[in-house]
């Protein structure tokens, strides 16, 4: 059975976690101060379009004035009367209205908090409606088209004062000791957490926390819609790495994953092994890595801690996808590969440690030195070097010329000067390899010159080759040719071009005569 | 000669052999990781690995078509990634040297199985199959290239996917029809059924090649695969299919069209992922136009009114930018009592996006109207919305509006023109945004036509003015840009009386893109005006600039001259520009004296021989005995292209 744990955080007061306004913060650059000042201005509107006529609101009756008897009709009305949308761009539009929503919104999530037995089943319809015309909306298009959320100013939800309370609403409801899955289930349906995962998307980083706490609680409570989430979360991430390379809830879906993997039963299904390997695995390859990346790299830990035979498919996967280009991501990957040694099995390590190292050394030659020190710095961790030591007799090996050259060539005193502290750990490990490799690596290197050599001559003899037999064939088509001319039939030899290999000369076909090259193939043998 | 290439020969295969066997070693260890959960290979695909192309090597020695493969083989195992690279890229020389039947029998199954590769590697490799027919034997034996192609086309990397894709789809066309049955849609019915997405996705682009072509059973079949793939699981598959259903109408019969197409058509309309709505929105061109005028009525238009109220304002977007080829697709009728008030809400929609998609398209949906209504429709029902639109709160909508808006003076004639449009056009050439204005400068010749740019004059130029000193380089750049264009229409005059002064002040823009865009623009405006303006009105300004203090407006002076040399030909240049050029060979800064040596390369060719011998040939001298290296090396290069060594 799976279970899941309490999310890491909750954001009970969630305007606390998203800090000072924009405004207040000292920009340089009066461009982008002016761009966020229009971004302040134009929100969505996409939410008011549908609105029929707008309906005066008038006050209702307090909800703790209410009779018993008439408690949950008043709360029913109050629910419908949330209900109606307000236009938030314009700021003065029907503050009485305003007001009068957000003192019902008050009251309910405060009733909802703190009293017992309102939530009874004709209410769950009502709450279920009130919260989907409220917070399902299509996501106005990004003020800004290039958005990087590392760099700019999110747009932040014009209508925030009453949705922060319907989302409120929305957890105090799950959360309430009151809540029955059991009803629920037949209004937060498949189609429902497929519109609050679309939400994910939001720029707003207080309407993402929510959702997140809010999800959370749906997979824990309502059972019989976990694998459709986690249906969709692959989906999402798919087209995330695949189609659109944009999904800014990206971060916030990966923390509920990782609460949810350590849930996952041993030994682990085929489905989850797969979502670890065609999706978590390939994520690593997203331009936006560094906003998720902690996240992601949680999750991955979290499934070789579950079960340690996954181990080689991420590492290997994330050889794969190791950065060619990025420095960056490549500083954030050596990170990640460290946290994964800190928790390997040391039967694992040794599966992989070949390819690994290879990388590592590709690493410490890099001419970034934030790349070579990242790698470096593997050395002083405790646990690693102990596995270091324990294959010394392979690592070494494969590190040593990497080591060797760069410690005399690097531009960088501070990786000049770490690699030496390396290379005296390996001589304490084990001095005899040591100086075995030491010795042997000028052989070594003339030796690999020579191979070099080869390569080059064997290309240059083989283009050579080519060349001539090109130029036989023409001769020989041209033969070919005269030959026919004179009525006779020549004595045919591969042709020189394709064309010819087609029209003068068709090849007998194979004796097995069939359809796939497999059959051809075994003619051939 | 012989005896030393077999020697060669020889060698290569043995490194070969030691080679595969190690790499088969290496594979055997972990071969699991390397290809992941992918689906195990059939035995038969097994049987061919690199043991059987040793083994057929080692046996037959001597034999000089064994280089290319054995070589193959040690570089598709190389580390190094570029080097794997170049030996695929280099597949096709090698196929040619193999032969036809090596080609089949040995190295395309070979290449089957070395598809775990890097996805680099894998895109070259599925583009150069995609151009190998003639290299397996031609089309009888096209189908050889299909095992690795299919397996290309699950490959998670979508650009990997759609280049096997595109490679099947092409030699789809080298099937005969018998192979495309028997081998071709086999396959497409595999990866329609593929358990992972990507081979589903990947089928989707397979249909409409092979469904012409086969008889009325498999299309039968064909038809439901898609029927089925219209309605996959994962939304990837749906979009596949979604962006696909247009092109597989068009090869279907008319009356599947009409029972099948229309259902699917209407089913991924109202898909609950917006981004499966609006790919059928572009199908909906393609199948209004497969479809008899009495039928859209029924069958498309509802699915068509209600995406251009959509929720989403990404499907909205969509019927926006795509307006004008629904607008043919559906005929004038439909047009007049659907899509006009459609477009009206498109160009009202609260969402800038669309405002401003809907806003580029205004030109083309006034232009395509039936010519009976054309004047009275755009009167009542678009100009309005446009008027609004002039106003917007949103630059982008604003400028797309800017850059049609032009065009509307040519379908209304001139009286609607000067009445309607010019206050329009005056508003805009005021618009805070600079981009707006800079569209209404760019599009004039429209209005030139039908009302003559007198009209636009006096609102033009301060315009023009205010523009050309923007504070933002860009914009000024592209204002100079139109300068020969404006030039060109508002005449000689009035140019030389307002907008000279601006075109010289370009000149010593603290920018040096805008002073290189400057000379540009002078060239042009003498191509326009003649030699004789440039000497009265440029020349002497620009010469006088040789002997500012500012360096870099001394070498302006010099870019000027080579690019007006041409324009201004053999007398202007010789007896007022080589002078100049001759003096600042002296000057103190190194820059100018080597600029000096390339304008008198670049304008050696319009001079006569007798001023490159007695005037240029000694400063160059001089100049290539120069302390400076530069300078040397310029003077140099000057004086062995005009051959005055």
């Amino acid at each position: 059975m799976e279970t899941t744990k309490l999310p890491p955080s909750s954001p009970s007061s969630p305007t606390t976690s998203f800090s000072v306004p924009s405004a207040e913060k000292v920009d340089g650059f009066p461009r982008r101060s002016m761009r966020r000042a229009r971004q302040r201005r134009s929100h969505s509107s996409s939410q008011f379009r549908y609105q029929s006529s707008q309906v005066e609101l008038t006050p209702l009756p307090l909800l703790k004035d209410a009779p018993v008897a008439e408690l949950h009709d008043l709360f029913c009305k109050k629910l419908q009367q949330c209900c109606v949308l307000f236009d938030f761009l314009d700021c003065v539009a029907d503050l009485k209205g305003k007001e009068i929503k957000r003192a019902a919104l008050n009251e309910l999530v405060e009733s909802v908090a703190t009293s017992r037995g309102v939530l009874i089943e004709p209410l769950y319809p009502e709450a279920i409606k009130m919260i989907s015309v409220n917070i399902f909306r299509t996501l106005p298009p990004s003020e800004n088209p290039e958005f990087d959320p590392e760099e700019d100013e999110p747009t932040l939800e014009a209508s925030w004062p009453h949705l922060q309370l319907v989302y409120e609403f929305f957890l105090r409801f799950l959360e309430s000791p009151d809540f029955q899955p059991s009803m629920a289930k037949r209004y937060v349906d498949q189609k429902f957490v497929l519109q609050l995962l679309e939400l994910f998307d939001s720029e707003d980083p207080r309407e993402r926390e929510y959702l997140k706490t809010i999800l959370h609680r749906v997979y824990g409570k309502l059972l019989g819609l976990r694998a459709y989430i986690r249906k969709q979360i692959n989906n999402i991430f798919l087209r995330f790495i695949y189609e659109t390379e944009h999904f800014n809830g990206v971060a916030e879906l990966l923390e509920i994953l990782g609460s949810i993997i350590n849930g996952f039963a041993l030994p682990l299904k085929a489905e989850h092994k797969q979502f670890l390997v065609r999706v978590l695995i390939p994520l690593h390859t997203a331009k936006s890595l560094s906003i998720f990346h902690a996240q992601l790299a949680y999750c991955v830990v979290q499934f070789m801690e579950k079960d340690a035979t996954v181990t080689e498919y991420i590492i290997r996967g994330l050889l794969k996808y190791w950065p060619k280009t990025c420095t960056q991501k490549e500083v954030m990957f050596l990170g990640e590969i460290e946290e994964i040694l800190d928790v390997i099995e040391p039967s694992q390590f040794i599966r992989v440690q070949e390819p690994l190292f290879k990388q590592i050394a590709a690493c410490i030659s890099s001419p970034h030195f934030q790349v070579a020190e990242r790698a470096l710095y593997f050395w002083n961790n405790e646990y690693i070097l102990s596995l270091i030591e324990e294959n010394c007799q392979v690592i070494l090996p494969l590190v040593f010329a990497t080591l060797y050259r760069v410690s005399k060539e690097h531009w960088n005193q501070t990786i000049v000067s770490l690699i030496y502290n390396v290379l005296k750990t390996f001589m304490e490990m084990n001095s005899k390899l040591f100086d075995d490799l030491t010795a042997s690596y000028k052989v070594e290197k003339q030796k690999e010159m020579k191979r070099e050599r080869e390569r080059a001559d064997l290309w240059r003899g083989l283009e050579e080759h080519q060349d001539r037999r090109m130029q036989m064939l023409t001769e020989a088509a041209r033969n070919q040719r005269n030959l026919q001319e004179r009525g006779e039939r020549g004595d045919p030899t591969t042709p020189s071009s394709p064309q010819t290999a087609h029209s003068d000369q068709p090849e007998p076909k194979p004796s097995g005569a069939s359809s796939s090259s497999s059959g051809a193939g075994e003619s051939a043998t | 000669m012989f005896g030393a290439v077999n020697a060669l020969g020889e060698a290569l295969v043995c490194q070969a052999l030691h080679r595969g066997v190690k790499t088969q070693q290496r594979r055997r260890e972990g071969p699991a990781a390397a290809l992941l959960w992918q689906k195990p290979r059939s035995a038969a695909q097994q049987r061919h690995s690199v043991t059987a192309i040793l083994s057929k090597m080692a046996g037959a020695d001597g034999d000089d078509s064994l280089y290319p493969i054995a070589v193959l083989i040690d570089e598709l195992r190389n580390e190094d990634v570029q080097l794997r690279l170049n030996s695929i890229k280099k597949l096709s020389t090698i196929a040619l040297a193999l032969g036809v039947e090596r080609t089949r029998t040995e190295l395309l199954p070979f290449l089957t199985d070395t598809i775990y590769d890097e996805d680099e590697v894998l895109l070259a490799l599925a583009e150069q199959l995609g151009n190998f027919t003639m290299l397996v034997g031609g089309p009888e034996y096209v189908h050889c290239l299909l095992p690795p192609l299919e397996s290309l086309a699950t490959v998670e990397e979508t650009v990997v996917r759609d280049k096997a894709v595109e490679s099947l789809r092409k030699i789809s066309q080298e099937h005969s029809p018998v192979d495309l049955e028997v081998h071709f849609e086999p396959l497409v019915k595999r990866l329609a059924s593929g358990d992972w997405f990507t081979s589903r996705t990947s089928a989707c682009g397979l249909f409409s090649v092979c469904y012409p072509r086969v008889s009325s059973t498999v299309k039968a079949e064909i038809r439901q695969h898609f029927r089925t793939l219209c309605s996959d699981d994962t939304p990837m598959v749906r979009r596949a299919a979604a962006s696909k259903l247009g092109e597989f109408a068009k090869v279907l019969e008319l009356d599947y069209v009409k029972s099948d197409i229309i259902s699917l058509f209407t089913a991924l309309a109202s898909d609950e992922q917006d981004s499966v709505r609006l790919l059928a929105v572009e199908a909906c061109v393609s199948i209004a136009t497969l479809l008899p005028q009495e039928d859209l009525e029924t069958l498309v238009m509802p699915t068509l009114r209600q995406a251009a109220e959509d929720k989403s304002w990404r499907v909205r977007y969509m019927v926006a930018d795509k307006f004008s080829e629904l607008q043919k697709a559906v005929g004038p009728e439909i047009t007049k009592n659907d899509l006009v008030p459609a477009f009206q809400n498109l160009l009202k929609d609260c969402e800038a996006e669309v405002r401003a998609a809907a806003a580029n398209k205004v030109k083309e949906f006034c232009e395509n109207l039936p010519e009976d209504s054309r004047e009275q429709i755009i009167m009542t029902h678009i100009l309005p919305c446009v008027k609004e639109l002039v106003s917007d709160t949103n630059q982008h909508v604003k400028s797309a509006l800017a850059s049609v808006i032009m065009g509307l003076s040519t379908i209304l004639g001139k009286d609607n023109t000067i009445e309607h449009l010019l206050p329009l056009f005056l508003a805009q050439l005021k618009d805070e945004c600079p981009e707006v204005r800079l569209n209404i400068i760019s599009n004039l010749d429209c209005v030139n036509e039908v009302i003559g740019i007198r009209q636009l004059s006096q609102s033009l130029l301060p315009a023009i003015v205010e523009l050309a000193e923007d504070a933002k380089w860009r914009v000024r750049l592209a204002i100079i840009e139109y300068m020969p264009l404006l030039a060109g229409q508002l005449g000689v005059e009035f140019f030389d009386e307002k907008l000279n002064t601006l075109c010289m002040a370009w000149l010593i823009d603290h920018v040096y893109a805008i002073r290189e865009a400057a000379t540009c623009n002078l060239m042009k405006l003498v191509e326009k005006f003649g030699a004789e303006w440039a000497q009265n009105t440029i020349v002497p300004k620009v010469l006088g600039m040789a002997n500012d203090p500012n360096y870099l407006h001394r070498m302006t002076t010099l870019f000027c001259i080579n690019a007006l040399s041409e324009a201004c030909g053999q007398d202007i240049t010789t007896k007022q520009m080589l002078p100049v050029v001759l003096k600042m060979s002296n000057d103190q800064v190194a820059n100018v004296r080597f600029n000096v040596a390339k304008s008198l390369q670049k304008i050696g060719p319009v001079l006569d021989s007798n001023a490159l011998q007695t005037e240029v040939k000694p400063v160059l001298e001089k100049l290539a005995t120069d302390t400076d290296m530069d300078v040397k090396y310029f003077a140099q290069e000057a004086i062995s292209v005009l051959a005055l060594a």
